[in-house]
């Protein structure tokens, strides 16, 4: 071994001692799941090869477990194979592609998250600098998420929908009634971060109110955003879901997960499950890369 | 060598004793910058009011150099921060610049050095020292010109771009002078400003505000709990005494504003420290 190669050698050990333990996790679910597919598709399956003969083995169970066409619990392998198919084994403009279904959700997400954000950090500075507004919306601020959303989004979606609006607009205006909230809190607990000494001395220059706000209550807020910013993110996912069930949607995740249920296409739900995780991380992804990039500019620090 | 600074020092010294007769006379006509007048002010806290100012008489002339001393919690942040409108006094009258408080704040007319530093951790030490630059107005090339002048002058050139959080505590506050004098106030408020810092660059930046303060004439309003630094800075020193805080004695310095370190070993700065020393003892035995 040359004297080059230790530090190599040493890089690949640092990579192994995070790898190892998240591959030793992602091996227990696995099996668990197997495991889970067995005993919840078992009674199905039995019934099935009861009806061919009395003589089958538990290989044949497990192996018939495994394979079911509408299984109550799909293998992880079927899902696999599901995602392959819709994700890569079609063009990404097919409506059976799932590629296809995840673009539209992500792009109600994020016109529903654009949304939250502007009302959000409206709603913030308006309960920050006016009194009368933070006693008189405060409580229906939290009044409105303590509504399932799953009551009312029908109700937006007939009511814009007799307006003429279809399609992105009620999702995004669902999906940012979702993602307002936490963006609302952190904004307010952020804009009153600053400590007396750091107001003291805007006070000493005289400063406006709009020069406070912009030099120092909005640039200390953005600390406390960004958590709030990846919560309201996921949210928005959850709410351009949850609306594109009711819409009676032909496309979108929300869409499949409802067409799914309705055929008792367990598989393809699950495939629109993932397919969802995915959009999700990817998301709170980008929030985090934006929160890197000002914390770069900011010299390492938030 | 040695008896040449001493013939200098005596000349000094000489010097001295005509010259403050003149300061004197000329002190009369020089504008008042701070003039209060029975000044109390009572903080209302939950359990009993503290009474932190209790009829503070003082009258601080343009160029004047105060240095405020006396113990922990005898109220000088809170009579400069009265001065600074940024506390509002309980009774008695208060002018600065011969307006309210309020309007000289509102002009701008003095730079203020907390006790803490008080930078904004997310700018640059240029931005930060800029940032009162910004908020009045000043074109950015100015600007930078500016920063880099004071930060210069405390002793912190090339850190322009470091972060407050990977400075020390001493030249964080070093920063915050910095901060304070880019705009050139006319009135220079300061609460302990070199506190934190080891001797030697504290007798530099003493050597350097007493210079600045003397090419410039602007008026000072110092804290400190170091009775040489008072003597050194000041044309007069305040002596205050706790529970309720009040001024025990106005002392005027006769030393000549030219001093420099050596003078702190002369007689007339020692008989200064003297009475200084004795006016806070007399403070401390009211506990
Ligand atoms: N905001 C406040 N509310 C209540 N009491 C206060 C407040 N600020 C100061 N005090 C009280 O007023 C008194 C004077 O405080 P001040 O900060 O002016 O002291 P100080 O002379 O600057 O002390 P130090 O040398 O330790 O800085 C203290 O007894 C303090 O407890
Ligand atoms: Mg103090």
């Amino acid at each position: 071994m040359t004297d080059a190669a230790i530090p190599a050698s040493w890089k690949l050990g640092a990579r192994e001692g995070v790898a190892v333990p998240i591959l030793t996790v992602l091996a227990v679910v696995v099996v668990i799941w197997y495991a889970a597919a067995v005993w919840l598709n078992a009674p199905q399956v039995a019934e099935r090869l009861d009806r061919a003969g009395p003589d089958w083995t538990a290989g044949d169970l497990v192996s018939g477990a495994w394979a079911m066409e509408r299984p109550v619990l799909p293998a992880p392998h079927q899902i696999a194979v599901e995602l392959y198919d819709s994700v890569i084994g079609r063009p990404v403009s097919s409506k059976r592609s799932l590629v296809y279904h995840a673009g539209v959700t992500l792009s109600a997400t994020v016109a529903g998250f654009a949304l939250g954000l502007a009302m959000g950090v409206a709603l913030a500075i308006g309960i920050v600098h006016v009194r009368v507004l933070d006693r008189s919306l405060m409580p229906w601020i939290i009044a409105s998420q303590t509504i399932p959303i799953l009551a009312i989004a029908p109700m937006i979606v007939v009511v814009l929908g007799n307006l003429g609006f279809t399609g992105l607009l009620p999702k995004a205006i669902i999906s940012g009634y979702l993602s307002f909230f936490p963006i609302a809190i952190g904004m307010v607990k952020g804009l009153r971060s600053p400590d007396p000494l750091q107001l003291d001395l805007m006070r000493t220059y005289s400063a406006t109110k709009a020069q406070t706000f912009a030099k120092l209550r909005w640039p200390s807020s953005v600390t406390f955003l960004f958590p709030s910013l990846k919560i309201a993110i996921a949210l928005a996912l959850v709410g351009a879901i949850v609306a594109e069930l009711p819409t009676g949607a032909q496309a979108g995740l929300g869409a499949r997960l409802l067409a799914g249920s309705y055929y008792g296409q367990t598989i393809q739900i699950w495939a629109a499950l993932f397919m969802s995780a995915f959009l999700a991380m990817l998301a709170v992804g980008a929030v985090g890369l934006a929160e890197r990039g000002l914390t770069r500019y900011r010299g390492g620090r938030l | 060598m040695v008896s040449a600074r001493a013939a200098h020092a005596g000349d000094v010294a000489g010097d001295a004793v005509g010259d403050s007769v003149v300061a004197r006379e000329v002190a009369a006509e020089r504008a008042p910058v701070v003039e209060a007048r029975d000044l109390s002010l009572v903080f209302q806290t939950p359990d009993a009011p503290v009474t932190a100012l209790s009829g503070i008489d003082l009258t601080i002339r343009r160029g004047d150099f105060v240095s405020l001393i006396g113990p922990s919690g005898c109220g000088k942040t809170t009579l400069m921060r009265v001065v600074a409108d940024l506390a509002k006094p309980t009774s008695g009258t208060l002018l600065v610049n011969g307006g309210t408080a309020e309007q000289a704040r509102l002009d701008r007319s003095y730079g203020y050095v907390f006790q803490a530093p008080a930078l904004y951790p997310w700018r640059s030490i240029e931005r930060n020292i800029m940032l009162p630059l910004e908020i009045m107005g000043m074109p950015r090339a100015e600007r930078k010109e500016r920063a880099a002048r004071y930060l210069d002058l405390v002793g912190l050139k090339g850190f322009e771009r470091k972060f407050p959080w990977q400075l020390s505590g001493g030249m964080q506050q070093r920063v915050s002078i910095a901060r304070a004098m880019g705009f050139e106030p006319a009135l220079l408020l300061m609460d302990e400003p070199f506190g934190a810092l080891d001797e030697i660059t504290r007798d530099n930046l003493n050597v350097h505000l007493l210079r600045l303060w003397e090419k410039t004439g602007i008026t000072v309003i110092f804290v400190t709990h170091s009775i040489p630094e008072a003597v050194f800075l000041s044309s007069r020193i305040v002596v205050m005494s706790p529970r309720p805080g009040r001024i025990l004695e106005v002392i005027d310095s006769d030393l000549p504003r030219d001093r420099d370190l050596d003078s702190r070993e002369t007689p007339e700065f020692l008989e200064i420290a003297h009475r200084v020393r004795v006016a806070l003892r007399a403070g401390h035995s009211y506990d």
